[in-house]
């Protein structure tokens, strides 16, 4: 097998999706929206497909790729199966949702696998330019996603909010990249790193931050996260539960690789960056969300937090750091789905309904969906034994052993201010005289989706080792 | 033994739980399930009691497998300071099942789960011999005891149990930095490995490690100045949510300092000694006093709680044989007692639906058998030589006068206080004129309060005059514990002699 096919053999995962992208994008122009269910079932398809792919290369250990733009490697592997599986179950819970809505277009799943696409290919970009595709390809198709209840106010403004602050944040990256590139003399991650090892000059400095600022913005972490909770509030619900997990994922995943891969001699730089970043965006998060009564803008306000808690372990650095923010990752993935399909179910007489006061009392007409959504509050807020208390446990167990002491007592603390708004649902929902009932049947596809979103929180503790062992071998491959 | 008794017992409520759910919760049978397990849950644990060998201080009925990894195992075992707590929970929780019995009508399945998900979480806590696991159960039971509060409370129960809930986070989540402090500075999270000193560490970090403990403890206990969640708890609490609360969880930050600050943190432990020795005696004098001004019977009960957990601190932090002991025996008594009071309240509430003092008056006309067990508990929690409370009061402050008397003379003064506001108490609702119109009518204790009461009765004498079962039980761990901190010391005073 000569160079190129190996590469492509390597990138296999990549050529399945988009071979898949453009197949169902075609398929959906012959066959009209009326085929949107058979496209939308194809894009799940593909993605298991890919996922199927990438587990049979489990073991190819770390290659390097078209000559070093492109990183094949445990990490990506780990982070991109999160990703699909995310998308993924996506899919599957927004199918009914959009076509009550008159949003049943074939192109939402087409939309959805491209910018998955997008983020695989940042995921293992190891070049500046290959992060910079991946990011746009995934961005553009996000801002289609937001604004895709095109008829609506409010999906549109969201969808043109992230535009807009969307295409500032990657004119900022852009403008870092520009810089790097000048002051390094490359976009190589590798020439970087070996560029930046002694030190960073100014111009580097600059370039860094602008570089920070801009993937901070892909993150929500504060300062740049005014945008998340417009966008939350205002897109179309399934997209918003996909907003929440798999970009959120590949961005935070393209951030750590950035700073290990490309400034490892940097680290107490962009450490002290981090570390900032990481405080107010724990803080804001559970401060600003104990005034919010819609959930999805209080879900906003909770990724912002949890974003900050996941930097936590970056900004410890080191092995056992990164092994955290991947834990911390995957279990928040798995535990936000569930509550986006809790929010889905949330109907009253046919109509969406979103305010956490719609909750009251619904541990009496609804005692499961009571305590799954109940569970699924107390992982976020991460109290044991429920799988959120071990996100947060890895994450502060690096931030512990890199001697971030105050980062920690600060994260801590405002994991207790966050557990309040938490709790809150949890009081409505329990201790609360009942509202009028919620709709009683949830649609299977959302119930199947609940179910094993609350296997894996609560099943968690007894079967931990497999997930804290594959992100242990995904954060050791980051490091030579 | 052959079969994994710790994880029977610590699962066994869980499963219970699980066949409510299986049962769709219907009240009759969730009742019927819930006692069930709890009872054969306390047979168990009498198995257990029975193998315990009290001759060693070692960790017994060992279970040993791997978990998270990275040294993070599961692993439980009980000594002879764990195990009685043990016995103590398993033997509460029947209890508590049967004085819910008719007082709770709503959501009664909901109900019987959360009590035996919190039974799981609370043997859980004691035989947990893994820093890790044991804060996984420490913690675990912050949701269902609020639930239980915030459910099943009285008319503040929102406020009571969001207090209890982030007060007792606060104070966790700093215990938990300081165990993965600990972690990384000795490798492992095995409490049997931590308390026997292959893993000695540094001075410059106990001090540090131990307040991390000690904030989580301190509102665990509960201690002055952290003590406000509990009043309000107890009030808002249904009667056995009080009893299980000043049964057993009040007991965790107890043993917290038994089972780690000690041993692990000896130095810091002794260091921080007269810290702990003016909170404590804060404690007892000011609650009592706060005591005697309630117009609330839970109210009271529990501010005379705090007190005596103020006396259980001072025995800890003697580190004297008659101090430490005296702690955890008055641990065990107050679990009784202070358990068996609330009962009592729970009886006359169930009956008129007020905890007011000045709502009672005269009950000995209408409930002479009522009466007469209210007394003994009374006089229990006063220190009645006949009753355990008082062992569990004279020990601590014998060891306490070991170490200087001006602390045994503050300590006693407790002890009058108790006397005083517990018997202005039993007068105020027990004596006097039967004169209040809706008292006119109310019964004596039925079948199933008796059946609940009179054990306790027995128990709380049995204890008070003949307490050396328990002794036999705890000394050789107790004695370990004080041998093993007193070479901690004398390890460092020599380190420090040499140049």
């Amino acid at each position: 097998m000569n160079l190129a096919m190996q590469n492509i053999d390597l990138l296999m995962p990549e050529f399945i999706m988009a071979g898949g992208g453009l197949a169902l994008l075609m398929l959906g122009v012959f066959l009209g929206d009326s085929a949107q269910r058979i496209v939308s079932n194809l894009a799940i398809l593909v993605m298991l497909a890919t996922i199927g792919c990438i587990a049979i290369h489990s073991s190819d250990g770390s290659l390097s790729v078209f000559s070093g733009a492109f990183q094949v490697d445990d990490f990506g592997r780990f982070v991109k199966v999160l990703s699909l599986l995310s998308a993924a179950l996506v899919l599957v819970i927004s199918q009914n949702y959009i076509e009550q809505k008159g949003m049943g277009r074939f192109e939402f799943p087409v939309l959805v696998i491209f910018a998955v696409l997008g983020m695989m290919l940042m995921i293992s970009a190891s070049n500046f330019l290959t992060l910079y595709m991946g990011l746009e390809l995934q961005s553009l198709s996000l801002y289609v996603l937001a604004s895709f209840n095109r008829d609506n106010l409010r999906s549109t403004e969201a969808g043109l909010k992230y535009f807009v602050l969307g295409a500032l944040s990657s004119g900022m990256l852009l403008y870092g990249i520009s810089l790097i590139y000048g002051f390094a003399g490359s976009t190589g991650f590798a020439e970087v790193a070996a560029a930046t090892e002694g030190g960073l000059s100014l111009g580097l400095v600059f370039g860094l931050v602008f570089l920070i600022a801009g993937l901070a913005f892909k993150i929500s972490a504060v300062p740049f996260h005014m945008w998340t909770p417009d966008v939350y509030e205002g897109a179309p619900t399934p997209i918003t539960a996909f907003f929440a997990g798999a970009p959120k994922v590949a961005a935070l995943a393209l951030f750590v690789r950035t700073m290990i891969s490309a400034f490892p001699g940097a680290s107490e730089e962009w450490v002290q960056i981090i570390v900032f970043v990481a405080i107010l965006s724990m803080v804001l998060g559970a401060v600003a969300a104990i005034g919010q009564n819609n959930i999805k803008r209080l879900m906003a306000y909770s990724s912002i937090g949890h974003m900050g808690f996941a930097l936590v372990g970056l900004a410890a650095g080191t092995e056992a750091g990164i092994q955290g923010v991947l834990i911390y990752l995957a279990i928040y993935v798995a535990t936000t789905i569930g509550v986006f399909v809790c929010i889905l179910a949330m109907r009253r007489g046919g109509e969406m309904v979103e305010n956490i006061s719609d909750l009251a009392g619904l541990a009496r007409s609804r005692p499961g969906f009571a305590f799954a959504l109940a569970m699924l509050m107390f992982s976020l807020a991460g109290i044991p034994p429920v799988a959120g208390f071990f996100a947060k446990f890895y994450v502060f167990l690096a931030a512990i052993e890199a001697g971030l002491y105050p980062l920690a007592v600060i994260g801590v603390l405002a994991s207790v201010v966050g557990a309040y708004y938490y709790l809150r649902i949890v009081k409505i929902i329990y201790f609360d005289e009942p509202a009028p009932a919620l709709e009683p049947k949830m649609e299977a596809r959302l119930a199947v989706v609940l179910c094993l979103s609350l296997a894996f929180t609560l099943g968690f503790i007894a079967v931990a080792s497999p997930l804290v062992v594959s992100a242990e071998a995904a954060a050791y491959s980051l490091f030579p | 033994m052959g079969w994994p008794i710790l994880s029977v017992l610590t699962f066994l409520p869980a499963l219970g739980a699980l066949a409510i759910l299986a049962a769709r919760g219907a009240p009759g049978s969730a009742r019927v399930i819930a006692l069930g397990t709890t009872i054969v849950n306390f047979l168990i644990s009498l198995v257990l009691l029975a193998g315990f060998d009290g001759s060693t201080a070692a960790f017994q009925f060992v279970e040993n497998a791997s978990w998270l990894g990275g040294g993070i195992n599961y692993r439980m075992g009980v000594d002879g300071i764990s195990v009685l707590f043990v016995i103590l929970t398993t033997f509460l929780m029947p209890f508590c099942i049967a004085a819910s019995w008719e007082s709770i009508e709503e959501r009664v399945g909901d109900y019987m789960i959360a009590f035996l998900v919190l039974e799981t979480l609370m043997i859980g806590v004691f035989c947990a011999l893994d820093l890790v696991l044991f804060y996984v159960f420490f913690e675990g039971g912050l949701i269902p005891m609020f639930i239980i509060i915030g459910v099943w409370g009285g008319k503040r129960r929102v406020y009571a149990s969001f207090k209890f809930f982030l007060y007792t986070l606060l104070g966790s989540v700093l215990m938990l930095l300081a165990i993965m402090a600990i972690y990384w500075q000795t490798g492992t999270t095995d409490i049997a490995q931590l308390i026997n000193g292959d893993n000695r560490l540094p001075e410059s970090m106990q001090t540090w490690l131990w307040f991390a403990f000690f904030a989580s403890f301190a509102v665990k206990m509960p201690m002055w100045p952290v003590h406000t969640w509990l009043p309000d708890a107890h009030v808002e609490a249904p009667t056995a949510g009080s009893v299980i609360l000043a049964g057993v969880l009040l007991k965790m930050g107890g043993y917290g300092f038994l089972r780690f600050s000690l041993p692990m943190f000896p130095l810091a432990s002794a260091d921080l000694a007269p810290l702990v020795f003016a909170m404590s005696l804060i404690a007892i004098i000011y609650t009592s006093l706060v005591a005697l001004a309630q117009e609330d019977i839970k109210k009271l009960i529990a501010y005379s709680s705090v007190a005596h957990m103020g006396l259980v601190t001072l025995g800890i932090f003697t580190f004297n044989h008659q101090g430490v002991e005296g702690a955890i025996f008055q641990m065990l008594s107050h679990g009784i007692v202070s358990g068996a009071l609330f009962l009592c309240v729970g009886v006359v509430y169930d009956r008129m639906h007020t905890r007011q003092i000045a709502d009672y008056g005269g009950l000995v006309n209408r409930m002479p058998v009522y009466a007469a067990c209210f007394m003994v508990f009374t006089m229990a929690n006063v220190g009645l030589p006949g009753t355990s409370g008082f062992v569990g009061e004279f020990l601590p402050l014998l060891g306490a006068f070991q170490v200087n008397s001006w602390l045994a003379i503050f300590g006693t003064t407790g002890v009058v206080l108790s006397a005083a506001y517990a018997l202005w108490l039993y007068r105020r609702v027990i004596f006097g004129v039967l004169d209040k119109p809706g008292l006119q009518t109310i019964l004596d204790l039925s079948l199933r309060e008796k059946a609940m009461l009179f054990p306790l009765v027995f128990f709380t004498i049995a204890l008070g005059v003949y307490p050396k079962p328990v002794f036999d039980i705890t000394s050789a761990s107790v004695a370990h514990l004080i041998a093993f901190h007193e070479s901690a010391l004398d390890a460092a005073a020599l380190l420090e002699a040499a140049p």
